[in-house]
């Protein structure tokens, strides 16, 4: 049998806002991904500390503050100073149009919108990870 | 505790057993003859029908739903107990409800703008919106705030920032409702004392600090204490409200935040008055009399999709509140049996896709909040699944509300649904639900030990998941997302909040720490340190420390070392 897929779902930066993220994270591991859920409040070092501990394949970030230009490129930074950059990291959340260019630049694999189904960020997931 | 119970009314049956009978012999009949052939020729849409929240509905109702319904005990008459059909006794004929539209972006000043703009297009009070840092507690220029400055809502961080945000604004008529929860009791000092550097006189003061903790550890998660200290906390603004601000609201009890998280309006309704109940109980034990503190207890619900749902919820609110208030808990003043509640329509409802379609869809929220009888109302703005709305997507917003009240007819009548077979029985029936988990709870032991256990938070998410995947495996409709879908680009006009506000805030929080008494300052500190490791109502020292320019960032500080910080128990 195939090694499971282990993904890390965080939470970067103050908001508050999981409803998102305990969805998704529920979905993966319904889909048969193993799945740690960080919890609130993660600065993008906890986040990274996390996915190295936890020797994950991906990592999928949720928000929807408003702070994520100021977070998410941060956590692919600290992943490559860490020499863990084969562990991708997707986003998802109230991130406007313009700014996902901007992201994907920075090295966010996939941005997902609102409504997203949650069959596609699971297809996402597991063929990014083979 | 000995509980009055004031005489019940005598019951009055709706319907005469004999009048019931022949209604059922008829639907019998119906079934077997009109119904059955109707169903051969067209049979239903699905094999059968559920609402929002996931509960059965049936075909149809009729009087034989509400056989055990006494119209006088159950319903009775607006402004009187049980209040089902409404808190006053002429509700929107008299006055209409509050327009209050909930705002909030980047700097005081920026913020400020918008409530001037809302207030020429004819709001009738105002609602602040903070950002992330201001709701933790803390500063602008704090390494927690990164990258939050204004995205969220305004940053108030010092009692400078709460002077420009009312700047020009007369505080000493227009009510305001500040949504802000674990440091209420900070942002509600430097609004007190605004008031007092303008001669305000704090008695005349209108408005409400959300200030609902409980509801932050099940579902909007901006905690920083753990419970118990965050309860005294609460405790001590009801006291101070009781004997300083008698037009005061000091807190708004929450479902609004517990049905975004994804609680079905069941859930909603019995998290809630759970929590409220649960104020009352810390507020008796305190020693308050209940009659000095029930009648300032406000509440906040959501308004979602379901429109029948809705309207049930608001009036079950009502009742069981009414009931519970005189007769479990004892009051005796009816202003404290009054369920007195602001609505909001379902952020969680708009769509990316096609955004203009949800002014349609707050516009059906809005009518439900009006129809259950709201004291006031936001509707939101139709580009607020992307962004804090524009200008012109919040004046459509409010446009609805005007539109409601002025066009639709709606407000012409008390409770205009009431009598509603299908109503009556969902209100019943919600009402069962709410006491359901009250046991449920009672048997963890209480609000704050299930929420320790995870038991609110797990039943929301179980919850949201279950109506995720009934959008995913379509058995549910959302218009734009899962169905009636088309190509589309960005429509929605962006809003920023400038790098130039940002800096400005930074230089003057700066300059604050320079140029406040030092002296003053720390002595300030040291007083609520104190206070908070004691037992007195920190409240007037929260105050000082405020006057002393202390900054939001740094009281929380000195609260966060007396009262250490919660962590949540993780689950999804």
């Amino acid at each position: 049998m195939a090694k499971k897929i282990r993904v890390l779902i965080a939470k970067p930066g103050l908001d508050g806002h999981d409803r998102g993220a305990k969805v998704v994270a529920r979905a993966l591991r319904d889909a048969g991904m193993e799945v740690i859920y960080t919890g609130l409040r993660q600065t993008p070092e906890d986040i990274v500390e996390a996915a190295i501990q936890e020797d994950v394949d991906a990592i999928g970030l949720s928000s929807l503050s408003g702070a994520h230009m100021a977070l998410l490129p941060e956590v692919v930074k600290l992943l490559k100073k860490r020499k863990a950059a084969d562990i991708f990291v997707a986003a998802g959340g109230i991130i406007p149009d313009e700014d996902v260019p901007k992201l994907k630049k920075a090295g966010i694999k996939a941005v997902f919108g609102p409504g997203t189904p949650l069959a596609e960020i699971v297809a996402f997931f597991r063929s990014a990870a083979e | 505790m000995s509980a009055f119970i004031p005489p019940v009314p005598e019951p009055s049956v709706v319907f005469r057993p004999e009048e019931l009978q022949a209604i059922e012999k008829r639907l019998r009949r119906w079934e077997a003859t009109t119904l059955r052939d109707s169903l051969g020729k067209q049979p239903e849409r699905a094999r059968g029908f559920v609402s929002t929240s996931g509960a059965n509905v049936d075909r149809m109702y009729t009087p034989l739903d509400l056989k055990d319904s006494e119209y006088l005990t159950k319903l009775g008459l607006p402004g009187e107990f049980p209040y089902t059909r409404g808190i006053h006794p002429t509700m929107y004929r008299g006055r209409l409800w509050t327009m209050r539209m909930f705002a909030g972006y980047g700097s005081a000043e920026d913020t400020n703008r918008r409530f001037k703009y809302l207030i020429d297009h004819g709001e009738t009070g105002l609602s602040v919106a903070f950002d992330m840092p201001t709701l933790y507690g803390y500063d602008t220029d704090e390494a927690e705030a990164k990258g939050e400055f204004g995205t969220c809502g305004v940053a108030v961080s010092s009692l400078h920032d709460m002077e420009t945000l009312f700047g020009g604004i007369d505080i000493g008529a227009v009510s305001t409702s500040m949504t802000i929860n674990s440091p209420a009791s900070v942002l509600w000092a430097m609004y007190l004392a605004n008031a007092e550097k303008r001669g305000v006189a704090w008695p005349n003061l209108r408005g409400t600090i959300q200030n609902d903790i409980l509801k932050e550890y099940q579902a909007q998660k901006e905690w920083i204490f753990p419970p118990e200290p965050s309860m005294r906390l609460v405790v001590d603004t009801f006291e101070f409200a009781s004997k300083h601000l008698p037009q005061w609201n000091p807190i708004s009890i929450s479902g609004y935040h517990i049905r975004e998280a994804g609680a079905t309006a069941t859930q909603e309704l019995a998290f809630t008055l759970a929590n409220g109940m649960e104020y009352v109980r810390w507020g008796m034990d305190r020693g308050l009399k209940i009659d000095d503190f029930a009648p300032r207890l406000s509440f906040f619900f959501n308004a979602h999709n379901d429109l029948f749902e809705e309207v049930a919820k608001y009036r079950a609110a009502r009742r069981i509140w009414a009931r519970e208030m005189r007769e479990t808990f004892g009051a005796k003043n009816p202003r404290s049996w009054l369920l007195r509640f602001h609505a909001q329509t379902a952020g969680v409802s708009l769509t990316a896709q096609q955004p203009e379609v949800n002014i349609v869809r707050t516009a059906v929220q809005a009518l439900a909040a009006v129809l259950g009888g709201t004291q006031s109302l936001h509707t939101n703005s139709y580009d607020e699944a992307y962004q804090v709305p524009n200008e012109k997507a919040v004046r459509i917003a409010l446009r609805t509300q005007q539109i409601l009240a002025h066009e639709s007819g709606v407000a012409n009548t008390v409770d205009p649904l009431g009598g509603s077979y299908y109503l009556e029985s969902l209100t019943d029936r919600m009402e069962e639900e709410a006491y359901a988990y009250f046991d449920r709870i009672a048997a963890l032991g209480g609000v704050i030990p299930a929420i320790r256990k995870g038991f609110f938070q797990q039943e929301i998410a179980n919850s949201a998941y279950r109506y995720q995947k009934e959008i995913e495996d379509k058995e549910r409709t959302i218009v734009g997302v899962n169905d009636f879908v088309v190509e589309e680009g960005p429509e929605v006009e962006p809003l920023r909040v400038s790098q130039e506000a940002y800096e400005r805030q930074l230089r003057r929080l700066q300059r604050i720490r320079k140029e406040r008494n030092a002296r003053k300052h720390a002595s300030a500190l040291d007083a609520l340190r104190k206070a908070c490791e004691g037992d007195d109502n920190t409240i007037p020292l929260i105050l000082d420390a405020v006057r002393a320019e202390a900054t939001l960032g740094e009281v929380c500080d000195v609260m966060r070392e007396a009262f250490g910080v919660w962590e949540e128990p993780l689950l999804y």
